[in-house]
């Protein structure tokens, strides 16, 4: 039901087949070493078991919510990996994998669906903003920011800075969304839009939002969109790269559109099964991310089973240290939601912060 | 820390209160590793496998399956050390009632309407030092939790008294449980603070004492059902198909002897050696033809617009463990008898074990409704919601009937059609279940009109 016709005629730019297979592309094609495929299936398993961990833990009752990302692994790790340093991204809610390419620890994103946190982290620190739960939203913020670090004089060559944002099928059906093309189209933005195509917007399918395939409406707004398989980190990787390094040597937006599957439910509080049938879920296992780069490591005998293994005993690890982690996590300082409401402190806010610091102090055992 | 860990039911999506227990996926004695999945439970939002958050042996199932159950109420408790001797030394662990909104449960966090709020801190709790610091614009001093409490219900029952209306004060999951035993709250005395009614004020009234039992108090010969899931959305469904669509029913009795022969037939038939061949598998294709004929019975009137599918979804109507269901096969008129024949099968049977989906019942465009199996000869069904027909199949008899001119013993069987007449006028109603009749009188009409 959700593979639609256009989805299979569709051209879709594709460097590992489902069965593990490499193929070449003329305009995307990336030449990695034994290394870099290695480490790129150790971030896709470490993700998906961030993810397990993070529902289970959900499910225990020990965070309020979570999105799981469970499907789209390479689209966040090959996206994620593709960006530099200097490189700023603009998360949704659920771009786990990116942030953990971008070097975010998975708990700082815990604290946010426990609570434990006064609603984030430092963008500036690892260049990863914070989470944004108003769909589509984020997209003007990343155009804005992408609009100014260009009147910075900081794009325009191999070495400039380029902009990602994140943002869902469902919301390219949103205002916002469609203000961020015109804007970063009008302006030639250094601004790459990463659409995740997963084919349901909660539990609207794609194709009741659009009648042409999402890349596609680029093309309307005046800047280059392209289809690449979203199960496919490599593919993913390669079209990424290439989007941020026409952004950053200043030849303006491109939209990307990873066509891929969220074979998990919206958030914990959603139940897919209620509106899409189990045989669309089982069509998609068989291209599942993750398989497809194992058989790939196989096939090419650069990873054996005791590779596999230290993989998945390193996931292990993590998911104990998270979910210790969690557990443990300290409630905030309530000193702290002063600090980053304005990038200058207002004398107002200052005065308010010590009222609240002396009355919290007025307490037996001092302190909060 | 003791070796007893309880598990309380979480909040498992966003601002629930309460969840049904679905499936108990462990017992009593298992030994369970973390996050293995250990209780299926349905919420207003979702039925989800909750794993399990300890490693240990279980050692104590509180609620049973069926049962619905607060947000922060025990539901298992595990033994998190079993390698250490019996557990009958270790003493009981602090009882840990489920928390009421607002309330600090046993874990210490506080119960809310939306997930759970932060653990009570220490500051609800700390005494003021003898000399505070000075504070530079003086605030109000944080009353106590319970103080709060008492001001809030004492506020709450001068208010009541001066309006002269309400005197009852009990928190709304009171109220609830009140109402689910019968219980009267103007009845009873609160014993809460400030004079609130508590669930243990309700629970002793709920309970009657031994010696009150006598063959006349009422409600020993009624049984109370508290209806719920499946039987709701029926309940629901029933009602608004019956209350929007004008039905007409009609009937047809319909001499049926050559298709009983054709099921034999085709039962001995190589390529139907692997799927059920049944009376009622040829009914379902009679009525597909007759929605070939007749395309018009295969709509949705929707007020401004009468929606015709080109495909048929098929509904069967299946009496299962949960309750009446109606899964639908779906692109019915595309498939072939063999595929029919397996689609029924596995239709019935998914729905038998339970494992029909909500996926597997929406969408449906014309429904099937089999009561010859209860032995029943005919019946005025009510339309599935969204569609314009039901076909009611009734049990086949051997029966006298005048066949070529002779009285012989024939298979009969009764035939009901209900219809939306809003869009369905009786003319089509009457030739589309004429045509079905057709196709069941002699089967060779099915050749005539592929």
């Amino acid at each position: 039901m959700t593979v639609t016709p256009e989805a299979t005629t569709t051209p879709l730019v594709q460097l590992l087949t489902p069965e593990g297979e490499r193929l070449h592309h003329p305009d995307y094609d990336v030449d990695l070493t034994d290394d870099d495929y290695r480490s790129f299936y150790r971030d896709l398993v470490l993700v998906r078991r961030i993810d397990v961990e993070a529902t289970a833990l959900q499910r225990q009752g020990e965070l309020g919510l979570w999105a799981s990302l469970l499907g789209q692994e390479a689209a966040q790790v090959g996206s994620g990996r593709a960006l530099r340093p200097q490189d700023f991204a603009f998360p949704t809610y659920r771009e786990h994998g990116v942030a953990w390419c971008k070097g975010v620890d998975p708990l700082t994103l815990l604290a946010l669906f426990r609570g434990a946190s006064n609603g984030g982290w430092d963008p500036q620190e690892k260049r990863f903003n914070l989470y944004t739960i108003v769909i589509g939203s984020q997209t003007l913020h990343a155009t804005g920011y992408a609009m100014g670090i260009q009147k910075d004089g900081a794009v325009g060559d191999s070495d400039g800075e380029a902009v990602i944002a994140y943002f869902g099928d469902g919301a390219s059906s949103q205002g916002d969304v469609n203000e961020a093309f015109v804007w970063s189209a009008a302006y030639n933005a250094p601004i790459v839009f990463f659409c995740q195509n997963n084919q349901w917007g909660i539990s609207t399918p794609t194709s009741t939002q659009s009648r042409i395939p999402l890349y596609k409406r680029a093309e309307g707004f005046g800047f280059p969109g392209v289809r690449v398989d979203g199960n496919d980190v490599l593919a993913s990787y390669a079209v990424t790269r290439a989007a941020l390094d026409a952004a950053r040597t200043g030849q303006g937006p491109t939209l990307v559109e990873a066509f891929t599957y969220r074979m998990g439910a919206h958030t914990t509080s959603d139940d897919p099964t209620r509106y899409r049938l189990s045989s669309d879920l089982e069509a998609w296992k068989l291209k599942d991310p993750l398989e497809r780069m194992r058989s790939f490591l196989f096939k090419q005998q650069i990873g054996d089973s005791s590779f596999i293994d230290s993989v998945d005993a390193d996931a292990d690890e993590l998911a104990a240290r998270i979910r210790k982690g969690c557990l443990e996590m300290p409630d905030p300082d309530p000193l702290s939601m002063f600090d980053d409401v304005y990038a200058d402190q207002t004398v107002l806010l200052e005065e308010q912060r010590e009222e609240l610091g002396t009355y919290l102090a007025g307490f037996a055992g001092g302190g909060h | 820390m003791s070796r007893l860990r309880e598990f309380t039911l979480p909040d498992l999506g966003e601002g629930l209160t309460e969840g049904e227990i679905l499936q108990w996926l462990v017992s009593v004695g298992d030994e369970v590793t973390l996050n293995q999945p250990i209780v299926e439970v349905e919420t207003a939002k979702a039925a989800v496998e909750v794993p399990s958050p300890y490693a240990g042996v279980v050692t104590q199932l509180h609620h049973q399956a069926g049962d619905v159950v607060d947000v922060g109420s025990v539901i298992i408790t595990f033994d998190t050390d079993p390698g250490a001797g019996p557990l009958d030394l270790i003493p009981e662990p602090p009882k840990a009632e489920g928390a009421l909104i607002g309330e600090v449960g046993a874990n210490g966090r506080t119960a809310t309407l939306v997930g759970y709020g932060p653990k009570s801190g220490p500051a609800k709790r700390r005494a003021r030092t003898d000399n505070p610091a000075p504070v530079v614009a003086e605030p109000p001093p944080p009353p106590p939790a319970t103080a709060a409490r008492v001001s809030a219900a004492a506020v709450g029952q001068a208010a009541a008294q001066t309006m002269g209306a309400v005197t009852v004060l009990a928190k709304p999951p009171v109220r609830k449980l009140a109402k689910e035993r019968g219980v009267d709250l103007t009845s009873l005395h609160g014993t809460g603070t400030g004079g609130v009614i508590t669930r243990e004020d309700v629970e002793s009234a709920g309970s009657p004492a031994p010696q009150a039992v006598s063959a006349l108090t009422p409600g020993t010969r009624e049984r109370r059902i508290p209806v719920k899931g499946v039987r709701k959305m029926t309940a629901q469904a029933m009602v608004s198909s019956a209350f929007t669509a004008p039905h007409v029913t009609e009937f047809i009795t319909v001499d049926v002897t050559p298709t009983m022969e054709l099921v034999q037939r085709l039962k001995s038939l190589p390529e139907f050696a692997d799927v059920k061949v049944t009376s009622l598998l040829l009914v379902a294709k009679a009525l597909l033809l007759a929605v070939k004929r007749n395309p018009e019975i295969n709509s949705t009137f929707t007020g401004d617009e009468i929606v015709v599918k080109d495909y048929v979804h098929l509904g069967i109507a299946a009496a299962t463990p949960r309750g009446l269901l109606v899964p639908n096969i779906k692109d019915a008129d595309q498939l072939t008898l063999v595929e029919l024949a397996a689609a029924l099968q596995d239709l019935v049977t998914t729905a038998r074990e339970g494992r029909t989906s909500p996926a597997d019942m929406q969408h449906g465009t014309i429904t099937i409704t089999n009561v010859g199996t209860f032995g029943v000869d005919t019946g005025t069904p009510i339309i599935n919601p969204g569609e314009s027909a039901i076909l009611c199949f009734g049990a086949v008899r051997p029966t006298p009937w005048v066949h070529e001119g002779e009285i012989a013993i024939r298979q009969v069987t009764q035939l009901a059609l209900s219809f939306d007449h809003r869009n369905v006028d009786g003319a089509l109603g009457s030739k589309f279940l004429a045509d079905i009749a057709r196709v069941l009188a002699d089967p060779a009409t099915t050749l005539a009109w592929s």
